[in-house]
């Protein structure tokens, strides 16, 4: 049972941030970050920085070696973070630091599930909902094999379904079943920061979808600019923006790889101006 | 082929393309519904008789089947000289270094490219590590007019450059990947990349017994033909079973396609050989099942090379095609349940099995099966003289003269 599901009293964070979001009539902003990139400090004042900037949700990549899904953009945030000590435990040590100061964020925790496995998936769920994570996207999980994440739900933590351009109506319920908090609507066949969504496609995918749920709906994939976030979190109820923003923190790398003093500002600019964006304003 | 019997090793995998807890469909949703159509395509061919009828057709005339069961008699004679009276096993050698092309991959290719023309598809991905795959997989694509696109570690693109040419002049595109250490895993995930984005028009063609459910399953039954004849054969010239089958391991399809048709004959044993590299206590080996633990990659759950916590490793091995930090998910069953034993060879312990077989037999043996040979010289003096232990030659080691001569310190 996901919080939201269990006692409609108390949502989980997730379910009342979309229904804030909902009264003031506006999408979800959800930026994403890898946890280690380019190392714990600043991906830390990254996170931080990120409500404040306009950030409604929070993406917390967890770094692996083999991410079959990401394009060169994210897989060299993995290697850099990988570099950097990053795991599976420094990420939810990551989102216990950021919720000192901040009970009201949702929090995602998106990976791979090796290193899920290999934590060993009862424990991870205990100690993720103890660290003040909401919900997982686990992109090697379909819903086919989703019973190894059981713990997880019992913890409460919301299970995020993808849905892809290639889920046809007849395979939908089967992935929406199960899912909670909200869906992350794939928006291209393809991996991370290859693409953009065309914006006719999702015109037409997003109502087929609601057709099928009640939750609030994402795009992420190919999401890069500040106006195809404002169309995506209109069409929708969030934009998930993952490689433009990992562009801007690479490209302020210096020549070792290392954060410049300027590399979170600039990230947290970007937040700023996809978010004013989505906000209209 | 004969129905497997209820209580039969040989019933795997479940409906959800498990042996026991391994195998699975770990994939991104994009690719779900793929591969959902591909098991589908595959279960309506393996039933078609024409369609089996088609890739018998292909095996026979224009792979050359069926591959010959060799005694090596002077092999079998210098593995006695060592041995005590009365020892040292009859050694012969299932020779699929002889199929068109010069592996075994050629089986499982040409059964994966009658279906994906059957489902309509034009071009094809394969991902390829010493070359075999990727020159199996354009050559079918050469014979049937389809596009073809192998993605090859940039490291074996290297050590493998006459692979990499014969591709080439057969119209495949190969495509250097330089991620990771540029080795065989990070090909599989380059090709996995492709499909997501091209799903369309696209079958990806996997080489070996990995990979998410079906093709764990569908790569074994199309490298059985490699095992039944096996059988035939051996009863034919010995009027019984063998005492052993002994075959190297990287993902495991030529071991699972000589295995599986044993699998119910309890006194045959089986030995999948991994590669040791430098040595299995050493960080630089491909031993999957010796020395990883079970996790999850390319859409399956098996035996992985990873860190403690739960990053996936680089393999090492000589031999390019061994190279892999994965096997399939059925070995791993096979190795939990005890029925297969898995064991190692060093790089070195391959570089003299390939040298000897090379003086012995007049065969020069890929580096891959050079590993399995090498268990074939520890095991056979061990053996009775009226005992017979079968190698899967699973390949031809013409692709692998520049890397041993460079071993030797020979240059060409
Ligand atoms: C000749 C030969 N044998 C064995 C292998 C290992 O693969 P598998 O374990 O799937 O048979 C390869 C792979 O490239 C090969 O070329």
């Amino acid at each position: 049972m996901s919080q939201n599901q269990a006692d409609p009293q108390q949502k989980g964070r997730i379910a009342a941030r979309f229904a804030q979001l909902k009264q003031e009539g506006r999408g979800a902003l959800m930026p994403f970050l890898e946890a280690y990139d380019p190392d714990p400090a600043t991906s830390l004042a990254i996170l931080r920085g990120m409500p404040g900037a306009g950030a409604d949700l929070i993406e917390v990549g967890v770094p692996f070696s083999d991410p079959m899904a990401d394009g060169p953009t994210v897989q060299l945030a993995g290697q850099r973070a990988l570099k950097a000590g990053g795991t599976l435990a420094g990420a939810l040590a990551m989102v216990r630091d950021f919720r000192k100061d901040d009970g009201d964020t949702p929090v995602i925790l998106m990976g791979y599930f090796n290193p899920i496995m290999s934590y060993g998936v009862e424990r991870f769920a205990v100690d993720a909902a103890a660290s003040g994570v909401d919900g997982l996207i686990v992109v090697d999980v379909p819903p086919e094999e989703a019973d190894v994440l059981e713990p997880a739900v019992a913890q409460g933590l919301d299970i995020i379904r993808l849905v892809a351009p290639t889920t046809d109506d007849a395979r939908l319920p089967k992935v929406l079943n199960g899912g909670s908090g909200f869906i992350y609507y794939v928006a291209i066949a393809g991996i991370t920061g290859t693409r953009s969504a065309d914006a006719g496609a999702l015109v037409e995918a997003i109502p087929r979808l609601r057709k099928f749920t009640d939750l609030p709906i994402a795009i992420g994939f190919g999401v890069r600019t500040p106006q195809q976030a404002a169309e995506a979190a209109k069409v929708a109820d969030g934009a998930v923006v993952a490689s433009a923003l990992i562009e801007t923190l690479a490209k302020s790398l210096d020549e070792n790889g290392r954060a410049r003093p300027n590399t979170v500002r600039l990230v947290l600019d970007q937040v700023r101006e996809l978010s004013h964006a989505v906000r209209g304003n | 082929m004969n129905q497997p019997l209820t209580n039969s090793l040989r019933q795997g995998p479940d409906a959800r393309g498990r042996f026991g807890q391994f195998g699975g469909r770990y994939v991104a949703e994009t690719l779900m519904p793929l591969l959902l159509e591909v098991e589908q395509a595959y279960e309506s061919a393996k039933n078609d008789a024409a369609f089996m009828a088609e890739w018998r057709w292909l095996l026979k005339d224009y792979v050359g089947r069926p591959s010959p069961l060799w005694y090596c008699s002077r092999l079998t004679e210098h593995l006695r000289e060592g041995a005590g009276p009365g020892m040292g096993a009859k050694v012969y050698f299932k020779r699929e270094e002889l199929n068109h092309t010069g592996a075994h991959k050629i089986n499982a290719v040409l059964g994966q490219i009658l279906l994906a023309k059957r489902m309509g598809r034009k071009r094809i991905l394969a991902e390829t590590g010493a070359g075999q795959h990727g020159v199996a997989t354009a050559t079918a694509c050469a014979l049937f007019g389809l596009q073809c696109v192998v993605y090859m570690g940039a490291t074996d693109v290297e050590r493998q450059a006459p692979n990499v040419f014969r591709m080439k002049l057969m119209g495949a595109e190969v495509v250097p990947v330089t991620s990771g250490a540029g080795t065989l895993k990070d090909a599989m995930n380059e090709a996995l990349r492709d499909w997501v984005a091209n799903v369309h028009d696209t079958y990806y063609c996997i080489g070996t017994v990995a990979g998410p459910h079906p093709y764990p399953q569908m790569v074994r039954d199309f490298q059985c033909v490699v095992g039944e004849e096996t059988r035939e054969q051996i009863l034919e010239l010995e009027g019984r079973l063998p005492d052993a089958l002994v075959c190297a391991v990287g993902g495991g399809s030529s071991a699972m396609g000589l295995f599986h048709p044993f699998l119910d004959d309890k006194d045959v044993a089986l030995w999948g050989v991994e590669a040791a590299g430098r040595g299995m206590d050493t960080p630089e080996h491909a031993a999957s099942l010796n020395r990883g633990r079970p996790g999850v990659l390319h859409g399956n759950l098996t035996y992985l090379l990873q860190d403690r916590h739960g990053q996936i490793q680089e393999a090492h091995s000589i031999s390019a095609g061994l190279d892999y930090p994965g096997i399939g998910p059925e070995h791993s069953w096979l190795h939990e349940t005890g029925r297969a034993t898995y064991v190692g060879a060093t790089d070195t312990e391959a570089l003299e099995a390939f040298q000897l077989c090379s003086k012995l037999e007049g065969i020069i043996p890929a580096l891959e099966s050079s590993h399995g040979l090498a268990q074939v010289m520890k095991m056979a003096p061990t053996m009775r003289e009226d005992q017979t232990i079968i190698l899967n030659l699973s390949g031809r080691g013409d692709k692998d003269i520049f890397t041993v001569a460079k071993h030797l310190g020979v240059e060409l």
